[in-house]
């Protein structure tokens, strides 16, 4: 084993000042391994793949059938609630699962493995990445098999291909920008249980004080009012006019303004926290 | 000999309580330091500032002279930690467990999982490699926990209570491996509320309890702190009991201790085996018969009940001599 050997033989010294090139490179390298580990994580625990692949398809099947009818009637003419929908119910499905990344973290914690990173030589980073980063790409995933059964009840990207990726971008990067969010909350609060319900009583009124279900003209005022101003609601609008046809710039530029806000708030104050919990 | 590890006024509180309370401590290369104490007496506290995850309050901390708050990062290239708090990863195979670590160490893959395999061989878990850690027992999970922590050949091994809530036997396995590691080498901090552990494994032995350490020395030298060796005697009839004591008054030996059980006797021996040749002599001349006779040291639970006037705690009871790793965790 020369790496080792030579990493005891000649002490710390040896590599005292590592190059920035080569703690990129090992930042990188060790934001993917635990990327990789959080990824077997969700395949090896039947409750969370289960959160990741029937719970999106049940929603998207009983808001389709079950509200569609009612619904429909005050959406623009021509539009159906199924294409209406999907937008809506990718961000929606999003926004719920991102509570996971801070039940994941608390777990972590609770259970030691964080400990055993940090006594660890590894780039002070990547325990948050890898977290954000398996996530996005669990994201990637519910978003594609969402869209796919959409597409057998009807639902279809109306705007063509470019748009298509452009609606899925905008929704991963949402359910980015949310992990980061929960990756504070994941690191403040003590213990999965407190994470999983301090996401929940946030995201839920959020989450239906938006455009996801319903057009947002048939609210009363005010929550009309909040509904507008809503990272929400401007994240679907994006959303939906890429998949079907309407009005991108406005809602996408808002969105991404809030997108662009929120990470540099929370990224630093998560950082700040997993370096102060020493 | 050079300083591995060093502490000096080490302080950290925890809000109200001040679990480290001016730590001054240093283990050699190459040697065993046996940290002992009850639960909350600060040892998991000294070891995770050590090991880079707690800031102190106050006092330093060294690794092979690196500072552990201003060069964390060169001394978590040198350490190895395992214990109560750094944990393995459930949902991982053994396996890749290893794997994972290797990476995080920087090691090449082709690397990271030749020695995976090689420490699964060498821990008795080549077998149970391609399992999910949760189906492992307790003491399958402390071998692995222990290899993780060895994945790079560390300089120095903190051991956190390694054999707590282990069975005798996981824990005579845990045992042999940290004498194979003391052979090749290694330098170890290991902390443990077994007084037995920390005389089988330590060179030396800290005693430390409310944060702070109140003896330092080898096993012997602190059995031989709280005085001479003890005759200890079992009666066949608890009857006998005064006129023993009179036939070893008569002798010259001092006044027995209070025993628990009336048929048994314990005295200082102030001539060690001689004093248990007389014993025996002046017993068989007065007819009264024995069943058991035996010198006995001071174990290190007289040590702790001599310095903390209270014996070793596990969860409120006296831990058995015979069988002190239960679960107690």
């Amino acid at each position: 084993m020369s790496t080792t050997t030579k990493a005891t033989a000649q002490g710390p010294q040896a590599d005292r000042a590592p190059s920035a090139v080569t703690r990129l490179q090992r930042a990188v390298g060790d934001s993917l391994a635990v990327t990789g580990r959080n990824l077997r994580h969700f395949v090896r625990q039947p409750q969370l793949l289960i959160f990741s692949t029937v719970q999106p398809i049940m929603f998207v099947l009983l808001f389709a059938f079950v509200f569609g009818g009612a619904i429909e009637g005050s959406l623009p003419r021509g539009v159906t609630y199924v294409d209406f929908l999907l937008p809506g119910i990718f961000i929606q499905a999003a926004a719920f699962r991102s509570t996971q990344t801070a039940v994941g973290l608390a777990e972590d914690l609770d259970r030691g493995v964080i400990d055993r990173f940090r006594s660890m030589p590894i780039a002070r980073s990547a325990v948050l990445v890898g977290r954000t980063a398996a996530d996005l790409l669990r994201n990637v995933f519910v978003t594609l098999l969402m869209a796919a059964v959409g597409y057998l009840i009807g639902f279809r990207f109306q705007a063509g291909p470019l748009d298509a990726v452009g609606a899925v971008l905008v929704v991963l990067a949402f359910g980015f920008v949310l992990s980061w969010i929960f990756t504070f909350v994941g690191l403040t609060v003590r213990g999965a249980e407190a994470a999983q319900s301090a996401g929940f009583v946030a995201i839920f009124p959020l989450v239906f004080a938006s455009s996801v279900f319903v057009p947002v003209g048939t609210m009363p005022a005010p929550l009309e009012w909040f509904a507008h101003m809503s990272p929400v609601t401007a994240s679907v609008d994006a959303a939906r006019a890429l998949s079907i046809g309407g009005e991108v710039w406005d809602p996408l530029l808002q969105a991404l303004a809030w997108f662009a806000a929120l990470l540099l708030i929370v990224v630093p104050l998560s950082v700040w926290r997993y370096r102060r919990m020493s | 000999m050079s300083v591995a590890a060093r502490t000096e006024g080490l302080v950290r509180r925890f809000g109200e309580t001040v679990a480290l309370d001016g730590v001054d401590l240093e283990v050699a290369e190459g040697t065993v330091l046996g940290l002992l104490g009850p639960n909350g007496a600060g040892k998991t506290t000294l070891v995770r500032v050590l090991a880079t995850l707690l800031r102190p309050d106050a006092g330093r901390a060294e690794v092979f002279g690196l500072d552990v708050v201003s060069q964390a990062p060169d001394v978590r290239e040198l350490i190895g930690l395992t214990g109560q708090f750094a944990a393995v990863d459930e949902l991982l195979t053994g396996r890749e467990n290893l794997r994972l670590f290797g990476r995080l160490f920087h090691l090449p893959r082709r690397t990271a999982a030749t020695r995976a395999d090689e420490l699964l061989d060498r821990f008795g878990l080549a077998e149970a490699g391609d399992r999910p850690v949760k189906t492992y027992s307790g003491g399958m999970r402390r071998r692995l926990d222990l290899a993780s922590s060895l994945i790079t050949r560390p300089r120095i091994l903190f051991l956190d209570e390694p054999t707590t809530g282990l069975d005798p036997r996981s824990r005579m396995a845990i045992w042999g491996i940290v004498r194979e590691l003391v052979r090749e080498g290694m330098t170890l901090l290991l902390t443990t509320q077994y007084l037995e552990e920390a005389d089988q494994l330590a060179d030396r032995i800290a005693v430390i309890d409310h944060g702070r350490v109140i003896a330092e020395g080898t096993g012997d030298e602190l059995k031989d702190s709280v005085g001479s060796s003890m005759v200890q005697l079992r009666l066949e009839r608890a009857v006998d009991r005064e006129r023993a004591r009179a036939a070893l008054l008569a002798i010259g030996c001092e006044e027995p201790e209070h025993a628990d059980q009336s048929e048994e006797l314990v005295m200082a021996a102030r001539d060690g085996a001689g004093t248990v040749a007389a014993t025996a002599r002046a017993l068989d001349e007065a007819g009264i018969a024995v069943s058991d006779l035996s010198l006995r040291r001071p174990t290190l639970d007289d040590v702790f009940l001599e310095l903390t006037g209270a014996h070793v705690d596990v969860d409120g009871a006296r831990p058995e001599h015979e069988a002190p790793m239960g679960e107690a965790a």
